[in-house]
């Protein structure tokens, strides 16, 4: 961190407000979720607070920018970069555009993130590495699995009008009744089993003489869905596919966590929540690197476990997990994964699109290390099998926690 | 009975220490911040470091008291802000009919009095204490509760009151101070986040551990403390599925101190794994050479540092 000396504090408050907001407009740009109640929020606290040194500026801002823990590298480099030096932004805001990196002295090199480099260039300077991720060799990799993780973005227009067609129609109408469980929350029900006190008494308010009983039971509601998705080389005839039907299901209902993963585990939820579903897959497209290279089932489950299923998979999440099994690792480290990943959830539920062929015999390490752990394993290779899958998930697999009385008390 | 709140960061580090509560200057600032600008603090972090810690300490050296909201899932108005005493309500119709003559609005009103309401922790926090001064609240672990109630908590936060349809809004005087902590096990939706001021509650480094220690457990031999928390943060630094918090620390410094121990050796560290260690397949990893291993090195370090 700086010494104070560098700090140049602002000539007066109504300057520092103004900084403050255009501050605030560069995590903005960055991706944080700073709306201008924020920005006087952030006035507001600096003047409370004071401007002592840095490092207090710093925690006053922070506490009043960030809101996940997520977002703090963002802020850290944002912050560095911008109250270092101010005039950066008057430059920027002149439409100069120069590049900001330029700004930066030596020492400080390191690599400051994307999201914050172009939310500070307002969108210049990405092409280059897309350019760059274009020149990587593309190479067919369908049914075969690569040692090396290719950088390609993928290309969806390449999908032919007729498939574009049929999975739209399709599968947008696809809905997956995954069994409700019940909540412990109660709800009006003339059949419940459980008095509604409140209600009881208000009624017999209303008739007089006697306590007429209003009764309620349990709401029933769907359990979380966490969606994880092969996309590598020998998965990519059908990924296209299921990125629309995680599409379908992710804006069907709340509650639902959407990751594909090949050599890395990305999480596309958010890409997934636009509405437009050209859209969605595009910035799907952006946000993921390792489209049709190979596959780390275990390495990427292991990312799953220590990163995401704490957050994801609380309150008795259902897991999806759409993968052909074949792994780079040669099933290294999939078995104590998927088994702790199986031990965190209320179901998993494996698809595999190789399951349709006649004859089909685990013999990959990688799935005779995944089958143990799964609770249901179903195959899905064409739109029909997702529908048959819909009507599967509607009943809860006898076996493994059985779904309680509803009426129980 | 001072109940007033801290002037400065510094006052509040020290308000902190006061409360044997040793904070990094970052965590003294936003919850400077949070006093002074009336909002939330919320607080997020892995369990076991000090989240819940902050809200006794602040109670206990604000002299305010502590209403604490324990959230699970299923939470309701009931438990959560008030409910009516069905019993007494029903006993006090009873005893209206039997006394003749019911005027069926002049009992509406009777049965719905502030006598029969039974007051859950977020009405009571917007009571003021005898004294006149606003508790803390504290609304623990808010992820375990489903968005529902966060959605009602979003009224309770920003404007500090609670609408009773039979009686009317019930507003508070001055405003509780509130501590909202999470272990993420799900996100809180931003419309919550945005009107509270976040804070990250992150594992201490080995220096304010090693404070920590000798606060909560004094009795614990200089040498054993230093071993503790050496092994602890070399342990932070494996891949394993729940990595110990400073709970967990205190926990194993006070076991060893029970068990007499001065110092570790790779047999009491695995007999006593299970209290730093909740996963089988964590201790699994651990136990036995590794153990060992990190034990070696940190006594190692130790001898270096010329300890």
């Amino acid at each position: 961190m700086e010494s104070v000396a560098e700090y140049v504090p602002p000539d007066d408050s109504n300057r520092l407000a103004e900084n403050i907001m255009h501050f605030a407009r560069v995590l903005r740009a960055a991706g944080l979720p700073v709306g201008p109640g924020k920005v006087l929020d952030g006035v507001r606290a600096v003047i409370t607070a004071g401007v002592g040194n840095r490092e207090d500026f710093y925690w006053t801002l922070f506490a009043v920018f960030v809101n996940r823990q997520d977002h703090r590298e963002i802020f850290d480099q944002a912050f560095h970069i911008f109250w270092r030096n101010p005039r950066i932004l008057e430059r920027m805001l002149h439409m100069l555009m120069p590049q900001v990196q330029v700004e930066m002295d030596e020492s400080r090199n390191d690599e400051i993130s994307r999201r914050v480099a172009e939310a500070l260039a307002k969108g210049e300077g990405s092409e280059e590495m897309q350019e760059a991720a274009e020149e990587e060799i593309e190479f067919d990799a369908a049914l075969t699995y690569s040692a090396r993780e290719v950088l390609q973005g993928m290309d969806f227009e390449s999908m032919s009008a007729d498939e574009v067609a049929q999975a739209k129609a399709i599968i947008a109408r696809m809905r997956l009744p995954i069994m409700a469980v019940p909540t412990r929350r109660l709800s009006p029900d003339p059949h419940g089993r459980r008095v509604d006190m409140r209600a009881s008494l208000r009624a017999s308010l209303r008739s007089g003489g006697g306590v007429p009983l209003r009764h309620r039971s349990p709401k029933l509601r769907h359990p979380p869905l966490v969606v994880l998705c092969d996309i590598s080389g020998s998965m990519s005839r059908y990924s296209r596919m299921f990125l629309h039907f995680m599409h379908a299901i992710t804006n069907d209902r709340d509650r639902v966590h959407t990751f594909v993963f090949g050599t890395r585990l990305t999480n596309i939820t958010r890409h997934l929540r636009h509405r437009d579903v050209d859209v969605a897959l595009e910035k799907v497209a952006e946000g993921v690197e390792d489209w049709s290279g190979g596959t780390r089932i275990g390495h990427c489950l292991h990312d799953f476990n220590a990163n995401w299923s704490r957050r994801v998979l609380g309150q008795g999440a259902v897991v999806l997990m759409i993968s052909d099994g074949l792994d780079r690792d040669a099933g290294e480290g999939i078995g104590d994964e998927v088994e702790r990943l199986h031990k965190s959830c209320r179901r998993l539920i494996w698809l595999n699109p190789l399951l349709r062929y006649a004859g089909f015999e685990p013999k990959s390490k990688g799935i005779k290390a995944l089958l143990p752990h799964v609770d249901d394993f179903r195959t899905v290779h064409n739109l029909a099998s997702l529908g048959d899958l819909a009507a599967a998930l509607a009943q809860e697999r006898p076996g493994r926690r059985k779904q309680y009385e509803v009426e129980a008390a | 009975m001072n109940t007033a709140i801290p002037n400065d960061i510094d006052a509040t580090l020290d308000l902190l220490t006061a409360g044997d509560y040793i904070a990094d200057r970052s965590l003294a600032t936003t919850l400077f911040l949070a006093l002074k600008m009336g909002r939330p603090l919320f607080l997020e972090g892995e369990a076991g470091v000090g989240k819940t810690e902050i809200a006794k300490v602040l109670s206990a050296t604000l002299n305010r008291p502590l209403v604490r909201l324990q959230c699970y899932e299923g939470l309701d108005v009931a438990s959560a802000v008030y409910e009516w005493n069905y019993a007494r309500q029903m006993i006090e119709i009873r005893l209206a009919e039997a006394g003749g003559a019911v005027d069926r609005d002049r009992l509406g009103k009777d049965i719905f009095r502030d006598e029969f309401l039974i007051k859950r922790p977020l009405l009571q926090a917007l009571e003021a204490s005898a004294d006149g001064a606003a508790p803390v609240l504290l609304i623990d672990e808010l992820d375990r509760t489903d968005e529902a109630f966060e959605a009602y908590l979003l009224e309770v936060l920003s404007d500090f009151q609670i609408t009773i349809p039979e009686i009317g809004t019930i507003a508070a005087a001055q405003p509780p101070i509130v501590i909202v902590t999470s272990n993420r096990t799900r996100e809180i939706h931003d419309a919550l986040k945005r009107r509270c001021l976040y804070y990250w509650v992150d594992y201490p480094d080995a220096e304010r551990e090693l404070a920590i220690l000798r606060t909560k457990v004094p009795q614990c031999e200089e040498t054993l403390s230093r071993q503790v928390v050496g092994f602890i943060q070399r342990l932070r630094e494996h891949d394993l599925f729940k990595l110990p918090g400073i709970a967990e620390t205190i926990d194993w410094a006070t076991a060893l101190t029970e068990l007499n121990k001065i110092v570790l050796e790779p047999e009491v560290v695995d007999n006593t794994l299970g209290a730093i260690l909740k996963y089988q397949d964590d201790i699994h990893k651990i136990q036995g050479s590794e153990a060992a291993h990190i034990l070696e090195e940190v006594k190692r370090e130790m001898t270096a540092a010329g300890n």
